[in-house]
């Protein structure tokens, strides 16, 4: 569990983050939505420690990060693993190195050990037979999953995705949801996902932060969404026509309104319901 | 103040690489790496100036010794002493400066744009200690050697040159070497590529290390910090000649 309270970020002037707490639950994948701008990396990038909040605690499993010198911190840090938005792997390292690098860095197994363990996460993201091959040489999806192998390769107890579908096909990123949704429930892991996409929220939304401005707006979970009264959150999510739509039918058909497919269809053309 | 700025966020980030590595093999592996990047890497280019110099300065001196009364000799020693004082570590540390220094800038600035620096912390590295301590020691200990073999070849260069255009025979090119030779010189010539060392890894480090921005900001700090690069060395070459050679 990833608990913060009160956290205010600015830089300058301009306040990026304002008096913003949540609590990350264990074993489901806690979803930061919001536009463009709202504060959603930044927060993220404040949990991890890659940016100091000016004010506010962060608390991973009763242990205040915050107060955390440099030595803890890294050693927490081990427990963390993160996928980025441009994957951020080595260049300069073929896949297996990729894979391979926290555990040369944190673990005294030999090779054969840390080419199994490898292999193991290459497979559960669905990737085989490309060890040898350099980032450059992979697609956009396929270097998301190599994120995901190395973010996963030390089980660690913290998973961050900073926008997992960012630059990805519709059905890609379902897969890449699905695959963070299983890893979180088999290793029991706190995911924390920075997403505007809105299949990721319908999908993955177990504990749903929705920040607005550097506030906290809204707070719930994928159903509770379709419900909502919140003016901003729905004018976020229900951005286009075709979503506000689809609400309003899952709002009748909750009412029990629609019977059948013909009132729906009835429904899509705007024709009154029977 | 943003020179003061500049200096502090430098001199932090130096102070900041010196932490207990998280472990010691990968370290000596990436110093390793660094090494043949930085040494290796800049061989080519080092031999083919260091030859050339040495050839022209030959050329040059004797073209402008016009008197009968100065002995050929002194050829030898005047390409031996501008090579060891000052063309072996300044000429080639300036453009060791722009080979080595544009190549640490950009590829920092490449690590830092793409998060691979960002990705490092996470996993809980010093990236400060495990990216740019293994730079700066890999060009310590590379740069002077390549200076001193600078010294041989320019040596070489303008024996060869004197002997092929005819200005000087092997002999009293050999002879001329040994007169008034001052080992001193090449103790100061590497000290001064030490220093250049230490600024030729340093400064691009800072620069590609805090770049912010995309694929321009990467190349205009990786030109920024050669340009910087250079004002430093010739600025330190002057200060370590005015504090090490000091007749008075």
């Amino acid at each position: 569990m990833i608990e913060f309270k009160n956290i205010k970020k600015s830089f300058g002037d301009k306040v990026v983050l304002d008096d913003v707490s949540h609590i990350m639950e264990t074993g489901k994948a806690n979803l930061i939505i919001g536009q463009s701008g709202s504060g959603k990396t930044v927060l993220q990038k404040c949990l991890v420690g890659l940016f100091e909040p000016n004010s506010g605690e962060i608390i991973y499993d009763g242990h205040s990060f915050t107060d955390m010198n440099v030595d803890e911190r890294k050693e927490l840090r081990q427990q963390i693993g993160m996928l980025f938005q441009g994957s951020a792997l080595f260049d300069s390292m073929t896949v297996e190195q990729n894979i391979m690098f926290p555990l040369d860095m944190f673990t005294t197994k030999t090779f054969s050990e840390k080419l199994k363990r490898v292999n193991e996460v290459l497979e559960r993201v669905n990737l085989e037979d490309i060890n040898k091959k350099f980032p450059a040489e992979l697609s956009g999806g396929m270097k998301k999953r190599v994120g995901i192998a190395r973010a996963v390769v030390l089980n660690p107890r913290y998973l961050f995705c900073d926008e997992p579908n960012s630059g990805l096909d519709p059905q890609t990123s379902m897969v890449i949801d699905k695959l963070i949704l299983d890893i979180t429930r088999e290793f029991n892991t706190t995911t924390v996902i920075n997403t505007h996409d809105m299949n990721s929220v319908m999908e993955m939304g177990e504990n749903i932060i929705y920040l607005y401005e550097g506030k906290k707006e809204w707070t719930g979970n994928k159903k509770d969404i379709i419900f909502s009264d919140n003016k901003l959150l729905n004018e976020f999510i229900f951005a286009s026509e075709f979503l506000q739509d689809a609400k309003d039918m899952r709002m009748l058909e909750a009412r029990g309104k629609i019977s059948d497919d013909r009132d729906m269809g009835k429904m899509l053309k705007g024709d009154k319901l029977d | 103040m943003l020179f003061f700025n500049h200096f502090g966020r430098y001199i932090l980030m130096i102070r900041g690489m010196f932490t207990r590595p998280e472990n010691m093999r990968m370290y000596w592996k990436e110093l390793m790496h660094q090494c043949v990047e930085i040494g290796i890497g800049s061989l080519g280019i080092v031999i083919i100036i260091s030859v050339f110099m040495g050839a022209v300065s030959a050329v040059q001196t004797s073209y402008q010794l016009v008197s009968p009364l100065i002995p050929a000799t002194t050829i030898a020693q005047i390409v031996r002493d501008t090579v060891i004082l000052e063309f072996a570590p300044t000429v080639v540390c300036i453009v060791l400066a722009g080979v080595v220094g544009s190549k640490i800038a950009s590829e920092l600035g490449n690590m830092r744009v793409s998060e691979q620096i960002d990705a490092l912390e996470i996993m809980g590295i010093n990236t400060k200690s495990y990216l740019i301590m293994p730079k700066i020691a890999a060009c310590l200990l590379t740069i002077p050697m390549l200076v001193v073999l600078s010294m041989v070849l320019g040596i070489l260069g303008g024996r060869l040159a004197g002997t092929a255009t005819g200005i000087i025979s092997t002999d009293a090119y050999d002879m001329g070497l040994l007169m008034n030779f001052i080992p001193y010189n090449v103790f100061f010539a590497l000290v001064k590529a030490y220093t250049f060392a230490f600024i030729i890894s340093t400064i691009p480090s800072y620069y590609g290390y805090y770049v912010k921005g995309g694929a321009l900001e990467i190349g205009r700090s990786s030109t920024k910090s050669v340009v910087v690069a250079c004002v430093m060395i010739l600025f330190a070459d002057y200060i370590l000649a005015a504090l090490l050679l000091d007749k008075s």
